[in-house]
């Protein structure tokens, strides 16, 4: 069995497909539903959609987005972004989704995270951590789209999500969100060395090389990735697109 | 017609979703009068063993599941926890099952296993079957499906075990005795291999 799950991030702007570099500089990709219907002749793991605007324009996730998507979604998907009450969690998943993404207002309110696992389950409740490097090599959580410092370390910060509920943790590197130059392994590594639920890497991934890598050194039980699963190329064309099975195994599957 | 039972636990909709682009009707339902004559039910289910069994017998509908499951002989179909249900009980809680195998649920035990594996088994995994039955009916070479479950059915009967997947020991992932069957995994969440299984599950009502 092949036990990382390699999945699509996307990014929602105000209903469009959006890619970033390091969280600046929205360029847009394409149509939701579009993308989701070739994810799934692609048989994709598992998907991850982010609203990256919801949190800093305070807006409710966008239930119609998110209701049209789960129509068309026959794999497991992860909503992110906006999410600040129960009642919206309970309308997302009563759409058809799986698990929600909990990301700045873990932060504000953590005990929202441990109420959110006890009335829904650790497995549907999953966080996210916007890590940025400081300028003495150290790493700080960033929130509200990579806007604000809550002064904790990641590591820290991981192990209390933990503690409240939270049933997955996804890592992202502000600093590699975009590049392509490969995940931040260290950090990766950090993390997944001070918990014990799955975490979901995110941030750099540019070849299947760099999956490869951060499976194996940076021990994560998933890698998420934009730009590599959108774009094509030197030139960095959109072409929805994403490794066969075959292709994944042979590089992931772990004796 | 395929009525899926809404007893207040777990994801409905996708259910629903998936079926309708296979286009097979269904109803989601928690009226009792709607369930009593329900062509093929479908019992869904995620979240803890003991509130699942208290909300069927809130709603009151354990008598009624079990009914049209053993005397009018209606295809049932347990998904995930809903497959957990339809045995005697489960490690996870107190609660009595439906009672319509003689299974209970256990949690992942690795001590016989090559490595200990984490928990939730949570993932794509290979659904092997034992032997040939119509819910894997033109299924092309190797059905993978998405599972997240901590709890596995372990079955006293072998005779019930439709299929296996190995996941450092190997459990059982689906279930069968004439019309009940249950499947760990989510079809719903599953792809091609999800539309397929489920599509076999309607015709199974058609041509009964």
């Amino acid at each position: 069995m092949l036990e990382t799950r390699t999945m699509p991030c996307l990014l929602l702007d105000d209903g469009r497909l959006v890619k970033t570099v390091k969280f600046k500089n929205p360029r847009y990709v394409g149509d939701p539903i579009n993308a989701i219907k070739i994810y799934n002749q692609k048989e994709v793991d598992e998907l991850i959609l982010l609203d990256i605007t919801a949190t800093r324009q305070k807006r409710k996730p966008p239930f119609d987005i998110i209701e049209d998507v789960a129509s068309e979604c026959f794999m497991p998907l992860a909503y992110g972004g906006g999410i600040r009450s129960i009642d919206d969690m309970k309308r997302i998943y009563g759409i058809g989704i799986e698990k929600i993404i909990i990301n700045s207002y873990a932060a504000e309110n953590s005990r929202f995270v441990r109420k959110a696992a006890s009335e829904f389950g650790s497995q549907s409740v999953v966080v996210a951590i916007d890590c940025k490097k400081t300028m003495f090599g150290k790493y700080a959580v960033k929130t509200i789209n990579g806007t604000k410092d809550i002064r904790m370390d990641p590591v820290a910060y991981a192990s209390k999500m933990q503690e409240e509920g939270a049933g997955e943790i996804v890592i992202n590197s502000i600093d590699r969100d975009g590049t392509m130059e490969g995940y931040e392994i260290e950090l990766m590594k950090k993390i997944t060395d001070a918990v014990t639920i799955p975490v979901i890497a995110l941030g750099g991934a540019g070849s299947v090389d760099d999956i490869e890598q951060v499976v194996k050194e940076g021990h994560v039980s998933a890698a998420a990735a934009g730009s590599l699963f959108v774009f094509q190329g030197k030139d960095l064309g959109v072409l929805i697109n994403f490794p066969t099975r075959e292709e994944l195994e042979a590089r992931l599957v772990q004796e | 017609m395929i009525t899926i039972i809404d007893y207040g636990m777990g994801n409905l909709r996708s259910i629903q979703n998936m079926l309708k682009h296979i286009d097979v009707p269904s109803e989601i339902t928690s009226e009792v009068s709607k369930i009593e004559n329900a062509e093929n039910i479908i019992l869904p289910g995620v979240g803890a063993f003991d509130t699942a069994m208290a909300n069927i017998d809130n709603m009151d509908i354990r008598d009624i599941l079990r009914d049209k499951a053993l005397v009018e002989k209606t295809p049932m179909l347990g998904i995930c926890l809903g497959m957990q249900l339809l045995g005697k009980g489960s490690q996870e809680g107190k609660a009595e099952g439906l009672g319509l195998l003689d299974a209970v649920s256990k949690k992942f035990d690795f001590r016989k296993a090559d490595k200990k594996h984490s928990v939730p088994h949570m993932g794509w995994n290979t659904v092997n079957p034992r032997h040939h039955d119509s819910l894997f009916q033109d299924m092309a070479g190797e059905s993978r499906f998405y599972f997240v479950h901590s709890y596995h059915v372990v079955c006293e009967n072998e005779d019930d075990i439709l299929a296996t997947t190995d996941y450092g020991i190997e459990f059982t992932s689906a279930v069968q005795r004439d019309n009940i069957y249950g499947v760990q995994y989510h079809p719903e969440k599953s792809h091609r291999f999800g539309m397929q299984l489920l599509k076999n599950f309607a015709e199974m009502y058609r041509y009964a």
